[in-house]
């Protein structure tokens, strides 16, 4: 039976660079060697995150716990699916996030497919599956647009991906139009896309 | 196929998506057309790595994750789907709603117009529905507020804004008006989602009335 350890304290992400860019890594020795090892780091380093997630998405704190737990439970039980797959195995924890804090805090069908399931279903022509090496020149990428993004920009995106704020809700607290929340949502991706364009 | 989409959502509309905010109704369709549009699900993985960045960048607090209470299961069982398929309709809709295309079981509402309501999770307000209508006639009228999305399955329809074919999305943002009108060459079944039931209902309303007394 495999129980990451409880003991073990979880070191801060922002001051461990060499884990952020082991994460990777670690995903990929869960899914082909079923490494129990990595799965346990990832339990430690990634579960608070994922748990916070959850709480800033409204779940109370037992819910936030086990939706927390859920999801790497499922990063433990789908990784040989997801190897064979395309895509990033960072986002892949954030989509297994996603999907279940809208079914569960929600109370939604989450209409996402994960990537192993619209893999199945795609037959043919997506780009050629991206690497560990990509994913975490992506991921630099990523940080490097975010720390850049004007205020304005960085606080709606911000509300909408970790509070699961619809824009509606946002223009609402912000006070502002609709469309000024679309637009600035729109800059924030354009800086994005911009910034990934040759990875793709 | 998919490079002949030329319609795809506002990237509002996919960021919203990515982030899982989006209304219920709203996501089906996004679903649907991410499904058959390569590129919108190339924009839409960047946007859950933005979503992933974000959530791994938060310090971590509140002391280490408690262990399952549970063992966790090894199984790993593949769900086989019929990939040979190449449904006509999008995996997503087929999937959630146990349904093929030529097994919709559409309810007339007029002459040329057929529908097919798709429910939604109680909690939820808004509208998704597949639409057939035929040849040459006007589609229901948008543009009376609120998001509606509309993505083509089969034939095509066209407006002031263009020609909409298969795979091809319409995002309505309030205060548009068009008269969208089916083209002479075949019928047109689409999938229409409407955050505001009230809306689409009466809209629906207005179309069938006078044939139907709904």
């Amino acid at each position: 039976m495999l129980l990451p350890t409880s003991e073990s304290r979880p070191v801060s992400w922002a001051t461990r660079k060499p884990f952020r860019e082991a994460m990777s890594d670690l995903l990929s020795r869960i899914a082909t060697d079923r490494s129990e090892d990595a799965f346990r780091m990832l339990f430690n380093e990634i579960g608070p995150r994922v748990r916070n997630f959850m709480l800033q998405q409204g779940a109370d704190p037992a819910l936030a716990e086990e939706l927390a737990q859920e999801t790497l439970l499922t990063v433990w039980r789908k990784a040989a699916l997801y190897s064979s797959e395309k895509g990033s195995p960072t986002t892949w924890i954030y989509t297994i996030a996603r999907n279940l804090r809208t079914d569960h805090i929600r109370r939604q069908r989450s209409w996402h497919e994960l990537t192993d399931e619209h893999a199945a279903a795609i037959p043919s022509d997506d780009a050629p599956a991206d690497d560990v090496i990509s994913d975490r020149q992506r991921q630099i990428r990523v940080q490097a647009v975010l720390k850049d993004l004007p205020p304005e920009q960085l606080e709606v995106v911000t509300l909408a991906f970790m509070e699961g704020l619809p824009h509606g809700e946002i223009a609402a607290r912000l006070s502002l139009p609709l469309g000024t929340v679309k637009s600035r949502i729109r800059l924030a991706y354009q800086k994005l896309r911009t910034a990934l364009e040759d990875l793709r | 196929m998919t490079n002949e989409i030329k319609h795809h959502p506002d990237e509002a509309t996919l960021m919203s998506y990515a982030a899982g905010t989006l209304a219920e109704p709203l996501a089906a369709v996004v679903a649907a057309h991410v499904s058959m549009c390569s590129h919108c699900r190339a924009d839409v993985a960047d946007m859950e790595l933005l979503g992933a960045t974000l959530l791994l960048s938060k310090p971590s607090a509140g002391g280490a994750l408690r262990p399952p209470a549970r063992p966790m299961e090894v199984s790993i069982s593949r769900s086989r789907r019929d990939v040979t398929e190449a449904s006509r309709l999008p995996h997503p809709i087929a999937s959630a709603y146990g349904l093929s295309f030529d097994a919709i079981p559409w309810k007339r509402l007029g002459p040329g117009v057929w529908h097919h309501k798709l429910p939604l999770t109680a909690a939820t307000s808004g509208d998704l529905r597949l639409l057939r209508i035929g040849p040459g006639r006007a589609m229901p009228d948008h543009g009376h507020g609120g998001s509606e999305l509309t993505l083509v399955l089969e034939g095509a329809y066209s407006d002031v804004t263009g020609t909409y074919r298969r795979g091809d999305i319409q995002d309505i943002d309030e205060g548009v008006d068009h008269r969208p009108i089916v083209d002479g060459s075949g019928e047109c079944v689409c999938i229409i989602a409407s955050e505001h039931p009230a809306r689409f209902k009466s809209l629906l309303g207005r179309l069938v009335q006078p044939f139907t007394g709904m």
